[in-house]
């Protein structure tokens, strides 16, 4: 038994008119935004009233070699519903996305522990700090060609 | 004539005792007020998730029992259930009930610790903590009847439980939960409404709901700050849905409230361990299985459990190999620490351990 989820779908029609440019495709279970409009996506997904994404559970970064994938699964405390965005990151060199730190507090540690350990830069973030390993160490080990 | 003072900055841990492991912590301090937080963490980072992608489906588990140590069972079964709904398979009806038992077991035990050392923390040295361990060592000697470890136990596997209880187990069990009775009602007659305690933790530290909600904070934590949600009731894994149990809810969300949560979630726990040994029938304890077992590519799962600490989450990413090809674990101690300065600053030096205390975090959980 599982709490119901909201669809792609549902969040992709509900991004296209509150924060245009943003949603690049969807599918039953998840909605891929633009990694570069992630805290407007953040904020319409957080403040809006029938989706109400007030809980963050957590930031997952993905290497698929050809691009990192963030995935944000949500929860609403009131609704009591939960859903999941994407977002795939190009590039290898320094990928960015945007924080989405002012929104959801609990991503601080998150989004640094993804810089720390996937090597993706999150714009935005107050204390974009390595946070497991120490400032200095070369790579990011949990990417595919680590070691 | 005025006194020139500064602000002075002090390392807390990572060898400090009352840091619950390697924590550390800069604080700076104006006088006794503190007016700075900084954690600094990562003295305990191992890579489990980077070594989860080296072992097979099966192996991993050893590696969720060196997750958070003083409460392995629910780290073992926050991963079996995240493989299981990766590979859509489901236990058989009494590997549900073990599971659900030996969660609550370990749940107690893990409570135990969290209120023995959250009293000892307050400077009731030695006698608490002993009343508590008393305790939990009986727990980890049924655990031990269960699967020969008492930590790193290892005990449940994807599609059930590794192997049936002995026979002299159920026994054990019942003599435990009997005694466990009385050793309950003796720790909540000591300090429940103990005076120095409740002068010391009351209005401390209050976590309002939103700022708690906002920081991602959940399990007891959350609980004490008014929230009513726990994922055992959300959103029922293994036998929680054929028992019955409240959840405690604190007020204000204040240090003495995460106590309380705690000390109520240990009776709601034993009364659901109580339902498992009245309800558990003979039967498989796990379905059968290959030995090295593959998911389908691209096949992904999100599985969580309300921990003792609060939302553990297994995200698996499968490419058709032997071994998970991403294994992201969301660790309730480490995001719970994001409200460390919202808990601290402001508050004195003497209150400082105290509420890192209530906030019950495991160093192996938080750095990984």
């Amino acid at each position: 038994m599982t709490l119901p989820a909201v669809s792609g779908e549902t969040l992709a029609r509900r991004l296209r008119e509150a924060a245009p440019n943003s949603v690049v495709e969807w599918s039953e279970a998840a909605v891929w935004v633009e990694p570069g409009s992630l805290d407007s996506v953040a904020s319409v997904l957080h403040d809006d009233a029938e989706i109400d994404f007030k809980f963050l559970n957590s930031i997952s970064a993905i290497d698929f070699v050809e691009h990192f994938e963030l995935v944000y699964h949500l929860t609403s405390i009131s609704r009591r519903h939960t859903g999941v965005v994407r977002s795939r990151v190009y590039g290898r060199e320094e990928p960015t996305a945007a924080s989405v730190v002012g929104v959801w507090k609990g991503a601080d540690f998150q989004e640094r522990e993804i810089w720390d350990l996937m090597g993706v830069r999150f714009i935005g973030h107050p204390n974009m700090k390595r946070i497991m390993l120490w400032e200095g160490f070369d790579g990011h080990p949990l990417r595919k060609d680590f070691l | 004539m005025t006194i020139r003072t500064e602000p002075m900055t002090v390392n807390v841990g990572p060898q400090h005792p009352s840091t619950h492991g390697v924590f550390r912590v800069r604080i700076t301090f104006d006088g006794e007020d503190i007016v700075e937080v900084e954690p600094v963490l990562g003295y305990l980072h191992r890579g489990s998730e980077k070594l989860a992608e080296e072992r097979n489906y099966v192996q991993v588990v050893t590696l969720t029992d060196r997750l958070d140590y003083t409460s392995s069972m629910i780290n073992n079964q926050a991963y079996c259930l995240a493989v299981e709904q990766l590979l859509g398979i489901e236990p058989p009806p009494r590997g549900k009930y073990l599971r659900t038992l030996a969660a609550e077991l370990q749940r107690i035990a893990s409570h135990l610790i969290a209120v023995g050392f959250f009293v000892q923390e307050l400077g009731a040295f030695g006698t608490p903590l002993m009343y508590t361990f008393r305790s939990r060592e009986r727990i980890l000697d049924l655990f031990e009847m269960l699967c020969g470890a008492r930590v790193t136990v290892s005990y449940m596997r994807p599609g059930g439980v590794f192997a049936d209880t002995p026979a002299d187990f159920w026994p054990a069990l019942e003599q435990f939960l009997e005694d466990f009775e009385g050793e309950l009602e003796e720790i909540e007659n000591l300090l429940l409404s103990n005076e120095i305690l409740m002068v010391r933790t009351r209005g401390v530290s209050p976590l309002p709901a939103d700022v708690a909600i906002n920081c991602s904070v959940s399990g007891p934590v959350l609980r004490a700050s008014g929230v009513n949600w726990d994922w055992r009731k959300m959103a029922p894994y293994d036998a929680y849905d054929q028992v019955e149990f409240d959840i405690p809810v604190g007020q204000n969300g204040d240090n003495y409230d995460r106590f309380w949560v705690r000390m109520q979630e240990v009776r709601q726990s034993l009364r659901i361990v109580r339902q498992c040994v009245a309800q558990i029938e003979p039967g498989p304890v796990r379905q059968e299985l290959p030995l090295v077992l593959r998911a389908a590519p691209g096949a992904e799962a999100y599985g969580r459990v309300e921990a003792s600490k609060g939302e553990l989450g297994f995200f698996l990413v499968s490419d058709g190999g032997v071994s998970p090809y991403r294994c992201k674990i969301r660790s309730p101690s480490l995001i719970n620490l994001t409200i460390t300065e919202h808990l601290l600053l402001g508050w004195k030096l003497a209150d400082m351990i105290v509420s890192l205390g209530s906030v019950d975090i495991n160093m192996g959980e938080v750095d990984r």
